[in-house]
């Protein structure tokens, strides 16, 4: 198979300004075209078409293993799967939300090697042997909410929600790089996410208490 | 104020720790075994008739299990929507969906439709349908007038000032009144401000689409959805799929956002349903980004023409209020209708006169929007306001207080016999005292006008009102042997945390920690009650109402059950902390799981095998699967009402203007509130701050663009149709805000919603504040974007008539 070059610089949702998005969909786009598949503009594609079936290349391996939350994970995945999709479809991990599919919203924001990316637009074949962390890997074993998602829950943040995995996943992030940002560099760190209640007054409130929350331990 | 046990106190909202672990499931995260996919083959053009469909090579393709067309729907009357259509009417509606094993076979089927279309005429402006000779958006009329649809055309009406950008009044209306003498108000005015306003039309652009699923089991349709409400969003979901409300059972515990756009759910969730009952197999039915943008509904825009008169002291004597409402294709929406109604109760003008009709318009479809109607008042009023104010040298904020409605304040229409309604409170100057103190309103408004190299600071500040509650539905609890208060909720889980928060008003009434109670709401199979939609920030003061309603009567039916086991009268009975007891001696009483274990031996009214009979139907069937369970507290709400309920915000922002650029940095913004009491501080919060920056992207960012040509949009998705980003708000500190916590009468609790009154107040105060940096600088247009600041700035004619719609 062709080698796929992973794409993380372009893609890191945290640091990612709207001019930016076109540049990380033409690397996206490429990466499927190195991938030896075609991409349907008018559609998402997740299994195997019928169609696509009968003109599958097959240059790509389909069963490949995952990390996702620190466990192997065997998945047979289509050679322009995205991420997103995997992670949904196939991995039973809805905790990733889709709320655009082209990288303007942020909602599908997961860590890959720690770094936030939007899952909607890597393919899930650029992610193996990478550690991948979702929503749903935050919370300890025992319970215990990660400091990110405790200060959600003190700070009554978000409102419906949609975006708050992928806000979340970059909050994770931000504090593995800046435990202690100002609210200033709180917000630059999370402007690639949107939220449509537009609470983010709130979402800030959440960013610094859980970061304290962090450094206290 | 009362002393409240949980009212007014900050808690934990039952649902954020599965939302933070991604266990929450909204629409989209459910699966059913042998699940297909559904995808839609959509209009290219913004009006046109279908001749003739030809499905057969996609019926031919391995995996492709169903197709749905408009045939196969319930008829809708005109001018009502069925969901799928043959004659569409705007870009982008649905023709017909296709279930296939995946989603890329749905819509490989899709390209191997072809649908022959016959192209019809179109409108995308509403003025263009006026001109004589234009064309209709439908072919049976341009509006609607005495609820028929009707042709308007304005024939004798001077275009060429329209052309200019100069709103003319007599064409045609279809509604029209008149309070006082208008004319004799404008007459005996020391200053009229007379100008033509423009709203542009803007999208609702939840995060989560109008996705479902849904598969047929045993006769019933279960759907699993995406809707603002559930209780009422069962019935007509049901109706829309063409069977009986026993026959569907719809979950829908999580909304990833709604605004208005899914009161509901939407008219395209019956398409699951139709297709999984012809596939015999659930179905999917994944919605993209740019099919929400237009199939997700949208704020309807307004061209108008306004007049106002002030007397020298400030104080309006008169608003003449002229709109031609941007109406979408089907339905009527009400919101040219609500801007006097919330603009003659705010600015309370000894007389006023409105003239309006919606026109029908080949753009996606309308529905209300937070605030519909309220907040385009404010948008084009307050600026006015402002600039009459400085023309008067009176304080904008003095200019509030000077015409500021109070107590039951009258407002709107009057009904046949001359009368307008009234509010059941308003305490507007209190709102204003409390923000001139909180925020230092003196202070910052010394600093408009201040330069910091090329850009200058601007303050404005903006009242706005709105909608915030009902009455009339119906509570509905039962105390278990458990010792738990199950309460349940028929009003949906948007976020607002109102299915929680108004789930405390019943605790309250039983004196009882929150922890033991558990909400019920999302499902329903779960059994809920008759209740008001989850909009129009109806909730919190509407099932405040109930919920204390059924608390009461639990409370009464606790009292009666102790009396009768442990002696004396059910008012020798207190009920607090889980237990109802003898007063003065605690000791003597019975626990919630002993008092529920007697209920359920007593039955009777005790248990819910008898119910009051003022209760709705729905609400009696609910009543009645639960019978048996534990103590029911039950109830129809039947407190006192004193007229219509609505909230108030006064909204301050404070703005840098780049005189050379024209960019706008927003510095901050601050709220105060008339909301009557504070059921949640944290959640009042959030809708203050998240409505007045959905209130910044009205007034700075949102719009369509069309090909007027060709009737095609050309802004489709988030970053052509731009909402707010975190750094396109004020971020270097919190935001303030303030609520007086005065209650509303005629409450249980005093309280009031607040949602979308949160909005017009951020939008309104931010016009003011980008039109006080630049001096007397105003705009009659939304949104206000750069080219609009940098024409006037730089001077220059502008670039297209004012009251050009999409541009």
């Amino acid at each position: 198979m062709e080698d796929v070059r992973p794409v993380e610089d372009d893609c890191q949702a945290g640091h990612m300004q709207a001019a930016q998005a076109g540049h990380s969909r033409r690397n996206f786009i490429k990466g499927v075209i190195a991938a030896g598949a075609s991409v349907s503009a008018s559609s998402y594609v997740f299994k195997e078409g019928a169609v696509a079936r009968a003109q599958a290349p097959g240059a790509v391996e389909r069963l490949v293993t995952l990390t996702v939350n620190g466990r192997q994970r065997r998945v047979d995945v289509l050679p322009q799967e995205t991420l997103a999709t995997t992670l949904r479809y196939k991995l039973g991990l809805t905790g990733t939300k889709i709320g655009c599919d082209r990288s303007e919203c942020g909602a599908c924001t997961v860590l890959v090697d720690g770094v936030p990316q939007y899952s909607c637009s890597m393919l899930t074949h650029q992610v193996r042997g990478r550690a991948l962390q979702t929503i749903e890997g935050l919370q300890a074993e025992d319970g215990t909410l990660h400091p990110i998602q405790q200060a959600v829950v003190d700070e009554q943040g978000f409102q419906c929600a949609f975006c708050m995995p992928g806000f979340v996943m970059n909050m994770v992030a931000m504090i593995d790089e800046n435990p202690n940002p100002t609210r200033k560099e709180a917000a630059q760190f999370l402007s690639g996410n949107l939220c449509r209640c537009a609470d983010y007054n709130k979402i800030l409130n959440v960013a610094l208490q859980g970061a304290e929350y962090t450094r206290r331990g | 104020m009362a002393d409240y046990k949980l009212i007014g106190k900050p808690y934990s909202i039952a649902d954020l720790v599965a939302k933070v672990t991604g266990r929450a499931k909204y629409a989209e995260d459910f699966r059913a075994d042998g699940m297909l996919f559904a995808k839609l083959l959509s209009s290219p053009m913004p009006h046109g008739r279908v001749r003739s469909i030809d499905t057969s090579a996609a019926e031919a393709m391995p995996g492709v299990e169903a197709i749905l067309t408009a045939d196969d729907l319930p008829p809708v009357d005109a001018p009502g929507e069925a969901g799928l259509t043959n004659e569409p009417m705007y870009e982008g509606e649905p023709i017909l969906a296709v279930a296939a094993v995946d989603e890329t076979t749905a819509a490989n089927a899709i390209e191997a439709i072809r649908v022959d279309m016959e192209p019809l005429p179109f409108a995308v402006d509403p003025l263009d349908s006026l001109r004589p000779g234009g064309s209709n958006a439908r072919l049976d009329g341009n509006t609607m007038v005495n609820r028929e649809l009707a042709n308007v055309k304005w024939d004798d009406v001077d275009w060429a000032a329209i052309d200019r950008g100069e709103m003319q009044t007599n064409g045609e209306v279809a509604e029209e009144w008149e309070v006082g003498d208008v004319e004799a108000g404008l007459a005996e005015a020391d200053l009229v401000i007379d100008e033509t306003v423009f709203h542009q039309s803007m999208g609702h652009q939840p995060l989560e689409s109008r996705t479902s699923m849904a598969y047929w089991q045993n006769g019933k349709c279960y759907l699993h959805t995406s809707t603002q409400s559930t209780q009422r969003t069962h019935g007509a979901a049901a109706r829309g799929i063409g069977i009986a409300p026993e026959d569907l059972v719809l979950v829908a515990e999580y909304c990833g956002g709604g605004f208005g756009s899914k009161i509901f759910g939407s008219i395209q969730m019956k398409i699951p349903a139709l297709l999984s009952q012809k596939a015999g197999k659930p179905v999917m039915m994944r919605i993209t980004r740019q099919e929400e943008h237009f199939i997700g509904r949208a704020r309807p825009g307004l061209q108008g023409r306004v007049k106002i008169g002030f007397r020298r002291d400030g104080r309006i004597t008169a608003m003449d209020m002229f709109f031609v409402q941007d109406g979408g294709p089907y339905g009527m929406s009400g919101d040219y209708v609500v801007v006097p109604d919330q603009s003659t109760l705010m600015y309370q003008p000894l007389s006023h006169r409105f003239r309006g009709i919606s026109v029908y318009t080949n753009t996606p479809p309308r529905s209300p929007q937070r605030a519909p109607g309220g907040l385009q008042a404010v948008s084009m009023f307050s600026p006015l306001m402002q600039k009459a104010a400085k023309e008067l040298g009176i304080d904008p904020l003095e200019m509030i207080r000077i015409n500021a409605p109070a107590g039951q304040a009258k407002l709107g229409r009057p009904d046949e016999n001359g009368e307008q309604g009234n509010v059941s409170s308003a305490f507007v100057v209190e709102a204003a005292d409390l923000a001139e103190q909180t925020f230092d309103w003196q202070a910052m408004r010394a600093r408009s006008g201040q330069r910091n190299g090329t850009r200058v600071t601007g303050v404005g500040v903006a009242l706005s009102s709105f909608n915030a509650g009902a009455w009339g539905m119906d509570g509905l609890l039962t105390i278990r042997p458990d010792g738990k208060v199950y309460i349940q909720q028929g009003i949906g889980n948007l976020g607002t945390g109102s299915v929680f928060d108004t789930g405390r008003a019943a605790m309250e009434a039983l004196k009882t920690d929150w922890d033991q109670a558990e909400v019920i709401w999302g499902d329903t199979s779960k059994h809920l009650p008759w209740s008001i939609v989850q909009a129009g920030s109806n909730t919190i003061h509407t099932h405040t109402r109930t919920n204390y309603a059924a608390g009461e009567d639990a409370r009464r039916k606790l009292q009666e059950i102790a009396a009768g086991d442990l002696g004396g009268s059910p008012d020798d009975y207190d009920v607090a902390d889980g237990r109802v007891f003898r007063r003065g001696a605690r000791s003597s009483g019975l626990s919630f799981a002993q008092a529920a274990r007697r209920a359920i031996e007593l039955g009777g009214r005790f248990d819910g095998h008898e119910l009051p009979e003022d209760i709705n139907a729905v609400t009696t069937g609910a009543a009645t699967a639960l019978a048996g369970l534990g103590l029911m507290g039950v109830a129809r709400d039947n407190y006192p009402t004193g007229g219509r309920v609505i909230s108030h915000a006064i909204g301050f922002a404070e703005v840098e203007v780049d005189v050379e650029t024209g960019a706008v940095v927003l510095k901050d913004y601050r709220v105060s509130t008339d909301v009557g009491t504070v059921i949640n501080p944290r959640g009042l919060a959030a809708q203050l701050h998240g409505g007045g920056i959905q209130g910044f992207s009205a007034a700075l960012a949102q719009k369509w663009v069309y090909d007027r040509r060709w009737g095609l949009q050309v802004s489709k998705r988030f970053y052509t149709n731009r909402p707010p980003t975190i750094l396109d708000v004020p971020h270097e500190q919190p935001m303030a805000w303030a609520a007086q916590d005065k209650p509303d009468p005629f409450n249980p609790m005093g309280a009031k919603g607040v949602g979308e009154t949160a909005e017009g107040a951020g939008s309104g105060a931010v016009l003011c504040a980008i039109a006080d940096a630049l001096g007397d600088g105003y705009f009659n247009r939304t949104p206000l974007q750069l080219d609009l600041i940098l024409t006037k700035i730089e001077q220059l004619p502008p670039a297209f008539s004012t009251l050009t719609a999409h541009v």
